[in-house]
């Protein structure tokens, strides 16, 4: 419960940062499904593998190269910008080990999305 | 060249280490062994012969419960076995190396200046074999493998010491080549072995420690668990392209032999302790 309130501390802001307009009912229940799938997409060995290198949620045997993903909307300014770090990481860091997941279209742009709403209320 | 040293710089560079632009191999030498001794201040350099075990004690505990009754000794006695079985003109393997191959894994790799490339122990097996009219052995697993785990275990205690030789600029450009194919990213998960066991050595990639390339090849061939078998260096450089998506070399290419010649220099000092066994 705290965890969704929290949730729901930071993600109104941030939508709010992000231009969004108020969301309709369904557009929510619409973010919840793709929330869903995002997750196991991130957690799919043979997808994002997310795991591979960040501790997530609940995700298990997490490993530790890259940072926990919590709090994204305080480490971004919007969801598209964090969407950015997944779609090609060496933009920000051109030394990172994070691989470019879009650019080298090791996920579809769907799955992208996706996995960023997942993502972007942790 | 100039251009090539520059990548390789830039490319480290980028992935967060300081190393110093236009490095020789006694430069290198020293750079990376001060970038591991210092990402790992407890482990003695000696200690870097056992990979991930020297950093991991958890791993390390059931690894040294393994090595009470080695996988890799069937291996080593069945080597033997065929290291001393005569070919059909009745020579054998001692006849083709020095000191009647006995104690010479600390000459593997070096560059041949006569046939300008660098010589891999596991490709002068074959060569033997070749030159004394025997038909060649496959690469990476098998009959090759067992014989190379033998020359290996008799060498136990002598230490890795390549050589770069100056009278040949081809054995530098060799170097710089495996140095190149090291810091380049490969495949579709853009990674660089140096991604992996240099920027990340020590960390873990879901359960797996990322051992560090310092000690990395003291200890080849090795059984792996994995594989329920013993594996050459170059079957480990072909599963660490794949986990990455990038198209894997073949067994003893020019493009792997230059890569091992590189990171083993890296170990230079080292203690030999192969074959090994590994998860
Ligand atoms: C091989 C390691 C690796 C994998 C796999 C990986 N990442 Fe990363 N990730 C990193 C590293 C390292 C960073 C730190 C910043 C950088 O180097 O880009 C990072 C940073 C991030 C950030 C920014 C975090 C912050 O607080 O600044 C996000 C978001 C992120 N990753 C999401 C993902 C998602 C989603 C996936 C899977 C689809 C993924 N990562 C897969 C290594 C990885
Ligand atoms: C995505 C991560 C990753 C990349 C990239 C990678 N490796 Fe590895 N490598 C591993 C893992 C995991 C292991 C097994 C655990 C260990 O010993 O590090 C391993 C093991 C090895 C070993 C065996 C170590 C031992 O003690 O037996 C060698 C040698 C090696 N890698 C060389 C390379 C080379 C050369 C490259 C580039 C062509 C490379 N690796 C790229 C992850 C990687």
């Amino acid at each position: 419960m705290r965890r969704i309130v929290r949730n729901l501390l930071l993600t109104v802001p941030a939508l709010l940062l992000g231009g969004m307009l108020p969301a309709p009912p369904a557009a929510i229940a619409d973010e919840a499904a793709m929330a869903k799938e995002g997750k196991s997409l991130a957690f799919n060995r043979k997808k994002g593998n997310c795991l591979a290198c960040h501790a997530i949620d609940d995700g298990v045997s997490p490993g530790n190269i890259g940072p926990p993903l919590v709090q994204m909307s305080s480490r971004f300014p919007n969801k598209a910008a964090m969407r950015d770090q997944i779609w090609d990481a060496t933009k920000r860091n051109p030394g990172t080990p994070m691989p470019p997941f879009g650019r080298h279209k090791i996920l579809s742009e769907g799955d992208i999305d996706r996995i960023a709403a997942f993502i972007w209320p942790l | 060249m100039k251009k090539l040293l520059l990548t390789v710089a830039a490319t480290v560079l980028c992935g967060g280490l300081q190393l110093t632009a236009f490095a020789g191999p006694n430069e290198d030498l020293k750079e990376y062994r001060d970038l591991f001794m210092k990402k790992f201040p407890s482990v003695p350099f000696q200690e870097f012969a056992n990979g991930v075990y020297a950093i991991d004690k958890q791993q390390r505990a059931n690894w040294e419960q393994i090595e009470e009754f080695p996988p890799y000794e069937p291996y080593i006695d069945q080597g033997k076995a065929l290291f001393e079985t005569a070919f059909k003109n009745g020579k054998t393997y001692a006849d083709c190396f020095p000191n009647k191959g006995i104690g010479i894994a600390d000459r593997y790799p070096h560059w041949d200046k006569k046939r300008g490339k660098v010589m891999t122990m596991e490709l002068a097996i074959q060569e033997c074999r070749e030159a004394n009219g025997e038909k060649k052995l496959p690469y990476s697993k098998g009959k090759l493998v067992s014989i190379e785990a033998y020359m290996a275990y008799t060498s136990r205690g002598k230490k890795t010491d390549v050589v770069i030789p100056t009278d040949d600029p081809r054995a530098l450009e060799a170097y710089n080549k495996g140095k190149e194919f090291y810091f380049t990213r490969r495949g579709q998960l853009n990674f660089s072995c140096a991604h992996c066991h240099f920027q990340n050595a020590g960390m873990l990639v879901r359960t797996d420690r990322l051992s560090p390339a310092l000690g990395q090849t003291t200890h080849m061939p090795k059984y792996r668990s994995k594989w329920g078998a013993m594996g050459s260096l170059h079957r480990r450089f072909k599963g660490c392209n794949k986990q990455v998506r990038a198209a894997p070399f073949k067994d003893q290419s020019e493009e792997y032999r230059n890569l091992e010649y590189f990171l083993t220099h890296m170990s230079n000092g080292i203690e030999l302790n192969g074959p090994g066994a590994r998860k």
